[in-house]
């Protein structure tokens, strides 16, 4: 097939599987083995023929539909796009896997309507890497709000509700109110909504003009989490834990991050933004939400609140690493929406499986549960150096580049800043682990310290998914070289 | 040979927008039997929406059709005169005329007595020919005939409703629509005491030469406040809401798509082709009146209808707000505004009445509009809930979906006029919008119906396939919009004056 | 126009405020229809003032005469006449209908009963 209707198929798939998995809903092997199936082939289409592309240098267009005079529904795969759709494919996967572990073993209801609004998810995070220009990536991110909804309240509880609500009501709320008057903004000024090498505001938009739109933009994307509209992060917390994975750590949080580097990179330039100093005080709100996040993390004892305040941190390393309009902070950012994605969907893997195999959400309670669920533990150990930023998991790669960022655009305040919060999140990850392994839990005391009756883990498919993602951190440690080169093809034109 | 003979029938089909709904109302008038009334009615309403679609092609095509009754030559017989603006308002309306009333069988058998149902068809065709014939003519005392021609007929129609309600809402409507009517007719009679004419191209022409003298300023005003009460602009709009509450759930759908419509159409006819905008915006100031109305409209409307219980209030009260964002578009007095505003008119036509066919469903199987009576039918009546669910996304704007596509013509230029403010206020407005929609949402997909609830099914397919044909067009045209944007657009530009 | 000023608008514009007067004021149903066909009145007498034309004859066509009255307003408002009429028997209808349902026809008494019927 051209490639260019790979790119096509890439986004549809997903679909096709949503009227696999509601005509097989009545018979759940057959459901699970349609969502297996269309995650695999969804990879397959974007590693094995999109990919080999965007890597020679192509550029792969394909458009659809011209909406609105000037506005065009299309799609074209550059490097960043490209990392982020094989994160999102690849990830989709092992959470499907992870998903039929959790769900049975926690007996949750409505499943079928659980794996198709993961797919229109998954379909709308495609849409957003591939996209060709502001409106289409638009289209399709008020799609995965749309789409999560569902997810984020599946348990159908008052409370669920209540966060269903903070949730669109701050990313429907900043995309309405910010991030769609900048659309209208840019396309008044430019002519166009495509995304550029170079960037389409240069000579358009001047002065405080562009520190404006670059803030309507930045707070725009709610997803990307900066402070003060980071609530809908933690208050979707509250969905079942594959849907915490996949797209709190995943999907939905990269989307956002992934949408503001894109604009900071195709739509201002890196050297307008960098000649002009319009984004130096997105670093220091990035700054802020990274240190500010981090230190709530510390104070949360609820497993699964201190990972999500965690993501909120992390997500703004990559935005400070867009806002230093340098080439080694984007590349950085770049990578790290891989490296993080890898690192946290661990992190929540192994939440979701203490709740299942332990039935334990709090940090307090898991005194010494790691000598009995040594895999579990074991895999988190793994994502929290990654998402430290220690050698050899691929973190380190991605938080080095972010500090030759810092040098290169001169902030060393900011290489500070990533210092003190690689000590904090030590701080709020190094517990868990120390607590699991190292402490006696209450039980043990009864038997004079020994773990009783050996390892009891959580289900198989619960284990699996996070083991596979915690060695996938210390893969990409050695894979960062090829990471690299992908990104560069983003200054590289 | 048969391009003469498309011709001859196409310029001639103005005519039969008038004549044929007018006739077989009469008809309708004495045949007994309530389904072959419908019937009737039927034929005549999907002939006039195919013709409709003629006469749009065929003026995109030929440029306007212009058609002298009775063979009298304007200006002084009375002249229908059809370019891009009326041809597409004409559309909007004959559509959903016909799409209203073919899901209206099972809903009239609820809340009308079976015998009454072929005189209230006749009604319905009457309302339809003074809908019709006021966006045909080009002549302005015609539009005064066929506007109280439509009241008449509506203000019948809503008293209709089930409880006693219904009556005081329509006195209420009848006084308040009178008095508007009146003023127009006033004003009309100004214009023709200074001009000598009623065809409104020779009035264009006379009023040009005349220019600004204190008898046309108040001509204006007074065309202005009567269609301002028709329009249910804020602070008018008191009739509104009671009305469309308490008619037949049919009729409100009907009547929420199409009359305020039509009274919008009037507006920008009077302001942009008969008085001018130099006129308008330059001697009268009409923008700084209207603009901060319909903000006030926009915001006013949204707030209200978040607090209502009765869900056919709400959808009342959102419709005050949504004429708010067509007069503002009018008042920007710019391309992109008026596009928007004219672009909007075609798709709150099809989101309101797909709106409020699902009212009528709901009602139809639950025997009420209250919210309460919401709780669960997310599951019970999955396809009636999922239309709403999308109609709903595209009252607060979301991308692909046709209330995207008038928010973006309107936020462009308010931003073109560089009314930043303007612009974050229609963006706001639609934050509202989001919460009076969405409480619905969470009522019928999380609430459990109470032990009591009697046993609720999907509605009918006559009702559902209405209501699926709007919601698919909601997200159809809010896609392929060359046929809304582009009409639009283009008579944005003939009425600004504005070259290609 | 007319011989002696500008007389005949004072009286159209009175007549016109009258009927707006009534129609906001009173309470009583058949009080507002009637100020609706004051109000309507009013409009009619605006134009058939406007029709008399100085020193013109009735406007029916004869030998050696020239200057005649407009009767285009005259018909315009036949037609008018025709729609105040058919608008004061659908009030009437409807305030026929009104008092068989209500047992009233005093608008504050309606609204009282209405807002108990709310407040339930």
């Amino acid at each position: 097939m051209s490639v260019e209707t790979a790119v096509g198929l890439a986004v549809l798939l997903p679909f096709a599987g949503i009227l696999l998995i509601a005509l097989l809903g009545r018979w759940p092997n057959l459901r699970e083995t349609a969502s297996l199936a269309t995650g695999a082939s969804t990879f397959a289409v974007v590693a094995g023929v999109i990919l080999p592309v965007v890597q020679m240098g192509g550029r792969p267009r394909l458009d659809l539909v011209a909406v609105l005079p000037g506005l065009d529904l299309a799609f074209e795969v550059e490097p960043l796009g490209m990392l982020f759709a094989l994160v999102a494919s690849g990830l989709w996967i092992v959470t499907t896997i992870y998903s039929i572990g959790y769900m049975r073993g926690h007996h949750e209801e409505h499943q079928t309507r659980f794996y198709i609004c993961f797919a229109l998810a998954i379909s709308g995070a495609l849409g957003v890497a591939f996209a060709a220009n502001v409106f289409t990536l638009f289209v399709f991110y008020e799609a995965i709000t749309l789409s999560t909804y569902p997810l984020v309240t599946h348990h159908g509880t008052e409370a669920a509700k209540k966060a269903g609500r903070v949730y669109l009501g701050i990313l429907m709320g900043t995309s309405v109110a910010f991030l769609l008057f900048a659309l209208v903004w840019t396309y008044l000024a430019a002519g166009t909504t495509e995304f550029r090498p170079g960037g389409i505001l240069a000579g358009r938009v001047e002065g405080w003009h562009l520190m404006v739109l670059l803030a309507l933009y930045a707070f725009g994307t709610g997803k990307a989490a900066l402070m003060p509209f980071h609530r809908w992060l933690p208050a979707a917390m509250v969905a079942p834990t594959p849907v915490s994975a996949l797209l709190h750590a995943v999907a939905v949080v990269k989307a956002g991050v992934f949408t503001v580097l894109k604009i900071i990179i195709y739509v201002f330039g890196i050297d307008l933004l960098a000649t002009t100093d319009a984004s130096r005080w997105l670093c220091w709100v990035a700054a802020f939400t990274i240190l500010a996040a981090s230190i709530i993390a510390l104070t949360k004892d609820n497993l699964k609140a201190r990972l999500a305040y965690s993501t909120v941190s992390q997500l703004s390393y990559i935005v400070l690493g867009g806002a230093l309009a340098t080439t080694a902070g984007v590349m950085g950012g770049g990578m790290h929406i891989a490296m993080h994605a890898l690192g946290k969907i661990t992190l929540f893997f192994c939440a979701g499986a203490i709740m299942v195999g332990a039935h334990k959400t709090k940090i307090s309670e898991i005194d010494g549960l790691g000598r009995r669920m040594p895999f579990t533990f074991g895999a988190f150990f793994l994502g929290s150096l990654s998402v430290i930023g220690l050698p050899p998991m691929g973190g380190s790669w991605s938080k080095w580049y972010l500090i030759l960022g810092t040098i290169e655009a001169d902030q060393l305040a900011m290489m500070v800043v990533l210092m003190v919060s690689s000590l904090l999140s030590i701080g709020y990850l190094m517990p868990v682990v120390g607590r699991a392994f190292f402490r006696p839990s209450p039980e043990d005391d009864e038997h004079g310290g020994s773990p009783r009756g050996g390892i009891h883990e959580a289900p198989f498919l619960c284990v699996l998914p996070p083991v596979l993602t915690g060695i996938g951190c210390v893969v990409a440690f050695f894979y960062a070289d090829d990471i690299y080169e992908l990104l560069m093809g983003i200054v590289a034109r | 040979m048969s391009g003469e003979l498309v011709e001859r029938v196409t310029t001639n089909l103005p005519a039969l927008q008038i004549a044929l709904p007018l006739l077989t109302a009469a008809v309708c008038m004495v045949i007994r039997r309530a389904r072959a009334a419908w019937a009737l009615a039927m034929v005549v309403a999907w002939t006039s929406f195919a013709s409709a679609g003629a006469i749009l092609a065929w003026v995109w095509r030929h440029g306007d059709i212009s058609y002298a009754e009775g063979g009298w030559q304007a200006p002084f017989g009375i002249e229908l005169h059809i370019d891009l603006l009326n041809a597409l308002v004409l559309l909007v309306v004959t559509g959903i005329c016909a799409i209203v009333l073919t899901a209206s069988p099972k809903s009239f058998d609820q809340e009308i007595w079976r015998e009454h149902h072929a005189k209230v068809y006749a009604l319905y065709l009457l309302c339809m020919t003074g809908l019709a014939g006021m966006t045909v003519t080009g002549d302005a005392f015609n539009v005064f005939v066929f506007l109280e021609i439509s009241s008449l007929s509506s203000y019948a129609l809503i008293s209709q409703g089930t409880t006693r309600r219904a009556l005081t809402s329509s006195i209420q409507y009848l006084v308040m629509g009178t008095l508007g009517g009146t003023f127009i007719l006033l004003g009309i009679g100004m214009i023709y005491m200074v001009t000598g004419t009623l065809n409104m191209a020779d009035m264009a022409v006379q009023l040009g030469a005349v220019g600004p003298n204190r008898t046309v300023l108040v001509a204006l005003a007074c065309i202005g406040i009567g269609i301002a009460i028709k329009l249910a602009l804020f602070p008018l709009h008191i009739w509104l809401p009671n009305a469309y509450t308490y008619a037949p759930a049919i009729v409100t759908a009907f009547l929420a798509a199409t009359s305020t419509k039509v009274a919008y159409y009037l507006l920008v006819r009077f302001i942009f082709s008969i008085f001018g905008a130099p006129l308008a915006f330059g001697a009268l100031r009409l923008d700084a009146v209207l603009m901060p109305l319909a903000i006030a409209a926009m915001f006013a409307g949204s707030f209200v209808a978040i607090f209502q219980d009765n869900l056919k209030r709400m959808l009342a009260y959102s419709s005050v707000a949504q004429i708010g964002y067509m007069v503002l578009g009018l008042s920007l007095v710019s391309v992109s505004g008026l596009t928007g505003g004219l672009v909007h008119l075609f798709n709150h036509a099809l989101m309101k009445s797909g709106l409020f066919l699902v009212m009528a469903a709901v009602l139809l199987r639950t025997g009420s509009v209250r919210i309460e009576a919401m709780a669960g039918l997310g599951r019970r009546m999955p396809w009636t809930m999922a239309a709403f669910v999308v109609a709903g996304l595209s009252m607060i704007g979301v991308p692909l979906t046709v209330g995207f596509v008038s928010k973006w013509y309107l936020v462009m230029g308010a931003i073109q006029a560089g009314l930043w403010p303007v612009a974050v206020l229609i963006l706001l407005s639609s934050l509202l919008a989001l919460i009076y929609i969405w409480r619905v949402i969470e009522v019928a997909y999380f609430r459990e119906p109470p032990e009591d609830a009697p046993e609720v099914t999907e509605a009918p397919i006559s009702l559902l396939g209405p209501i699926w044909v709007l919601a698919g067009a909601t997200v159809f045209f809010g896609i392929f919009t060359s046929l809304s944007v582009g009409t639009a657009s283009a008579a944005a530009r003939m009425l600004l004056g504005v070259g290609q | 126009m007319f011989e002696g000023g500008l007389y005949p608008y004072w009286i159209f514009i009175f007549l016109m405020m009258t009927g707006l007067y009534v129609v906001i004021s009173r309470d009583n149903l058949i009080k507002k229809i009637i100020g609706l066909n004051i109000f309507q009145v009013s409009v009619i007498m605006f134009y058939i003032a406007m029709g008399k034309v100085h020193g013109g004859t009735a406007p029916i066509e004869a030998a050696g005469i020239t200057v005649y009255s407009n009767p285009l307003p005259h018909v315009l408002m036949l037609t008018a006449i025709v729609v105040g009429v058919a608008t004061s028997a659908v009030a009437l209808s409807l305030v026929v209908r009104i008092n068989e349902a209500y047992g009233t026809i005093e608008e504050d008494e309606l609204r009282e009963i209405e807002r108990e019927e709310d407040a339930e």
